[in-house]
């Protein structure tokens, strides 16, 4: 990533578990390694989609961005200060810099609170603004995410699915942060609100020159969206690179299946597999590649140990965990 | 009760004006807030009414019956008049009562407050606590407390306030730590809020009415409570008056003279009575759940209230395997009629896919629902149409009939396969009982059966796979399992309410070519519901496109893909983001869909359509054929060379 400007968010070997430790009789309890050693960087001013199938880690990995959870291993440096230390230290310091945007609107707004209220409490709370000057911001804001003023007095329940999440988009501008989490901001909308929010979406980006980390399952919006895209699997990235490249010649096995799976109109149904996709159980994770009993090329190698992220050959912005990247030419989206 | 009240009464000036006519409908309700009233007045009056002193004790004028000269309801056994000690009384029970309530819920929603938002140790440390104290008898914990404290109505009252903490805190408890869980309490953290303003502001006021309903209907308890003490000479002590010390001092007395304890016993059963039944009127008015009739039972099939005069038989053309033809359902709450489903007319063929793809709300779910009349009844009642199934009236079927279609010849699936499929009962019992409801099968057979579903579906050592439970299985199986189910007759016809829109896309993928294998392999005809446009092209080969309750357009699926006659269609298939053509402006369909209680006079597409003409508001646009199998409600169809997007 030599051609790259300095990261504004920089993850190294970032890990997260759940559970584990000792019961009071000294038993092993059962870990989960949400997500293992991801390494990335997200530089200022980009689109960063993240895709994987639901169990991936790519929610978890969204809250540790955000500092709504702590890494168990690993660190990730926003500006070249320590995430999670600005999280202990003062929570309210790293509220100001990145945030976040849910995925079901209707749930991320209290029924019992107008919004105006909900808007006003970052305000309040992480920027110290006084009353005045807040009315003025919260017209701002509801008119940068396209709201009438006067909805600012009503409660969420009175909004639809696609009002309601331009007011928690609204809720993540208010506090003027440098990077936006995005978790599966759209898959809750309608396909038709789904292209205003998105609309919306690539607009203020441009207008607030923000960085989005953009997490979905959907890997036509992704690309719809992104300028790099990492691609998540058990945890881990299996790929990552520029969006075209991606899309065009994905290197991974488990890229090219999620490509294939994508139901486009006018194309046949391929059935991509018959046999079952299930993941491997969490508890026990294998040794080699997660991917292997999936995949058509996978061999002894792939058993043996987990395949490094390496770059593709004359490019060195996109990098895949696989041993046989096999054919560069990928057979779709072309 | 007056501080629950005012609460009441506040939290209905906040969205739901009409509480209290709410609760006055409530006929016992009602009648149990005038005796409190009527009680409360007198209690709180007492100074000002014209009453002897309670205390004075007149031994000549001991144990008069009621109704005698000045002392209208007799006296006791030192001659004190008991009407006025039943009004001094009842205030002493009362303030005791409401203190001990307010104390109790005070601290107990504290309690599970703190430990249903902190979890982990705290919750654990506070919890045991409060099941230790729940784990004694609880007058033999009041006893045990007024013994330390010593007699005394003061005592008493922490006593019962003591008790009925963990009544508090494990309802509080539950409900907090469902909420301190929600995505609006991970926002409040981003924006800045400490966890004692999350607590106090965010959960708070999610919590209160779930307090209130829980006080009123835990008053009358306390008073019982305080009155059970002052019986036994723990509460109240002599000379002051309080219900139950009324009644203690009565009992010695029963047979001679009854009217001295069965007066305040009276007394006690009008007071609680009164405050249970306010309480529960509350407790309806105030929980959301009650209100919009979710508790009412549906009845077991939709109510059927035709309106048109025409016969079935005129409308359905025959030959098909199932025929639906002007169906009308509309759901009624309160005065709207919310007009879900205006005159459908649907046909499925043998071994055909039909899709129906729609926002949500356009009605293509209650159209598949009112299929086998499984739209919930009340609100929706079926108002017109006909339905028949091979030539079977299925409007005019009996419900026993309905029933043996219903998983027989016409099976559902639905979106979320965790929420359809029964937690309790392993997958293997749920496909057996599919099957034993239609087939004169034993259990082994039946057991035999499931296992052959389940490797029709493709799931792997089906044979160990019965015996899961749905929780064990990842989402994609469950949905098998539901296909298996649907299957286990031999459907003729399978309703597919978005199978797919809960799963992963390979996952997805996977189903939807089974299902394309199934309906080959099985003959079965499905009714494919989506919003998805690739999944239609995927599965379906014909596909009708709802809008607001009418189908706007039909016709075959490639044909619509590649030419779509009605705006909408146009927009919706623009406004999704296709794989492989990233550069593609997505153009959104701006605005709103029109509620379905309030439909525009013209086509309900006009307010967002960019090509209406005055006449498309003038008058309802009817479905007109364009050709073979194809047809669109609109006056200004689209061809091939006019566009309403500029990409041509």
């Amino acid at each position: 990533m030599d051609e790259r400007a300095a990261p504004i968010l920089e993850l190294t070997k970032v890990e997260r578990i759940f559970g584990g430790g000792r019961t009071l009789f000294a038993r092993e309890k059962p870990a989960v390694h949400a997500v293992q050693s991801v390494s990335l960087d997200i530089e200022a001013g980009e689109t960063l989609g993240i895709v994987g199938e639901s169990g991936c880690g790519k929610s978890t990995l969204a809250r540790l961005i955000v500092g709504l959870d702590n890494p168990s291993g690993g660190t990730i440096r926003f500006k070249d200060a320590d995430l999670a230390e600005i999280a202990r230290r003062d929570p309210a310091a790293l509220a100001r810099r990145i945030q976040y945007v849910f995925q079901d609107p209707v749930s991320s707004l209290n029924p019992r609170k107008t919004i105006r209220s909900i808007l006003e409490a970052p305000l309040i709370h992480l920027l110290g603004m006084k009353r005045a000057k807040r009315q003025e911001r919260l017209v701002q804001l509801m008119d940068a995410v396209r709201l009438r003023p006067d909805f600012l007095d009503r409660y969420p329940h009175e909004f639809s699915g696609g009002q309601a999440q331009r007011i928690g988009i609204a809720r993540a501008l208010a506090a003027e942060p440098e990077i936006i989490v995005l978790d599966e901001p759209v898959s809750a909308l309608d396909v038709s609100v789904q292209a205003q929010v998105l609309n919306l979406l690539a607009e203020l980006k441009a207008r607030f020159r923000l960085t989005y980390v953009f997490i979905s399952h959907d890997l036509s919006v992704v690309e719809t969206i992104s300028d790099r895209v990492a691609v998540m699997y058990f945890g881990r990235l299996a790929e990552i690179g520029p969006a075209r490249s991606i899309f065009r010649n994905p290197r991974h096995h488990y890229t090219r299946l999620l490509l294939r799976s994508v139901p486009v109109p006018g194309r046949e149904v391929s059935i991509p597999e018959t046999e079952s996709a299930e993941m491997p159980d969490p508890y026990d994770p294998p040794k080699g590649c997660a991917f292997y009993p999936r995949c058509p090329a996978g061999d002894a190698l792939c058993v043996s140990r987990q395949p490094p992220l390496e770059p593709a050959p004359g490019s060195t912005s996109h990098l895949a965990a696989c041993f046989h990247p096999g054919s560069v030419t990928g057979e779709a989206a072309g | 009760m007056s501080a629950v009240a005012q609460t009441v009464s506040r939290s209905k000036a906040g969205g739901r004006p009409q509480g209290l006519r709410l609760l006055l409908n409530n006929r016992l309700a009602a009648a149990g807030l005038v005796v409190l009233a009527l009680m409360i007045a007198a209690a709180l009056a007492a100074p000002l009414l014209p009453l002897a002193d309670p205390n004075a004790t007149a031994p000549a004028d001991r144990l008069l019956r009621p109704l005698s000269e000045g002392h209208l309801l007799g006296t006791d056994a030192l001659g004190r008049d008991i009407l006025s000690r039943l009004v001094w009384g009842a205030r002493v029970s009362l303030a005791v009562g409401i203190s001990a309530t307010v104390i109790a819920a005070f601290v107990g929603s504290l309690i599970g407050l703190v430990a249903g938002y902190a979890g982990g140790r705290t919750d654990n440390l506070l919890m045991r606590g409060i099941d230790m104290v729940m784990a004694f008898p609880y007058i033999l914990l009041a006893l045990a407390i007024v013994a330390v404290l010593g007699p005394g109505l003061l005592n008493a009252l922490y006593a019962i306030a003591v008790i009925n903490v963990p009544f508090f805190a494990r309802n509080i408890r539950g409900i907090t730590l469902g909420l301190s869980r929600r995505e609006f309490v991970d926002a409040a953290r981003l924006s800045g809020k400490s966890h004692l303003k999350i607590l106090t502001t965010e959960i708070l006021p999610n919590v209160l009415p779930v307090i209130v309903i829980t006080m009123s209907t835990t008053i009358g308890w306390m008073i019982l409570e305080t009155a059970g003490l002052s019986f036994l000479g723990l509460g109240a002590q002599p000379p002051q008056a309080d219900l139950g010390s009324m009644l203690g001092e009565g009992r010695k007395i029963l047979f001679n003279a009854p009217h001295v304890s069965i007066i305040p016993g009276v007394a006690i059963f009008l007071l609680v009575m009164s405050i249970n039944l306010v309480g529960d009127g509350i407790r309806d008015v105030l929980d959301p759940r009650l209100r919009s009739g979710a508790l009412t039972r549906p009845v077991a099939r939709t109510a059927i209230e035709l309106d048109d005069e025409e016969g079935p038989s005129s409308r359905t053309s025959g030959g098909n395997l199932l025929d639906v033809a002007g169906l009308r359902t509309e759901f009624r709450i309160g005065p709207t009629v919310h007009e879900a489903v205006g005159g459908v007319d649907l046909h499925l063929a043998g071994a055909e896919c039909l899709g129906i793809v729609g926002e949500s709300g356009s009605g293509k779910s209650v159209t598949a629902m009112s299929i086998m009349g499984l739209v919930p009844t009340p609100p929706g009642r079926i108002t017109g149409g006909a339905i028949t199934l091979k030539d079977e009236d299925l409007l005019a079927a009996s419900d026993e009939r309905i029933r043996q279609l219903r998983g027989g010849a016409v099976s559902h699936v639905f979106q979320d396969p965790l929420a359809t499929l029964h937690p309790l009962f392993t997958v293997g019992d749920q496909i057996a009982e599919a099957i034993t409801a239609h087939q004169p099968a034993s259990r082994s057979q039946a057991w035999k059966k499931a296992e052959e579903l389940l490797r029709l579906v493709r799931i792997s050592n089906p044979a160990q796979r019965l015996d899961a439970y749905p929780h064990e299985l990842s989402g994609g199986m469950r949905q098998r399992v539901s296909i298996a189910m649907a299957l286990a007759n031999d459907a003729d016809v399978l309703i597919a309410d978005e199978p797919t829109t809960a799963l992963d896309v390979t996952v997805q993928a996977q189903v939807l070519a089974l299902m394309n294998k199934l309906r080959r392999e099985k003959n079965a005809s499905i009714l494919f519901i989506t919003h998805d446009f690739g999944v239609v092209s995927a599965i379906c080969d014909r596909v009708a496109v709802m809008y607001a309750g009418k189908i706007v357009e039909t016709g075959r699926t490639s044909e619509i893909l590649a030419a779509p006659a009605h705006p909408y269609t146009r927009k919706l298939i623009d406004c999704v983001p296709v794989l492989g053509e990233p550069e593609r402006r997505l153009d959104a369909i701006e605005g709103l869909p029109p509620p379905v209680s309030d439909l525009p006079q013209g086509c309900a597409f006009a307010p967002r359509c960019p090509i209406a003409q005055p006449e498309c508001r003038a008058q309802a646009v009817e479905l007109a054929p364009l050709g073979k199998e194809r047809a669109a409600r609109c006056l200004y169809p689209l061809t091939h060379t006019t566009g309403v997007s500029a990409d041509g």
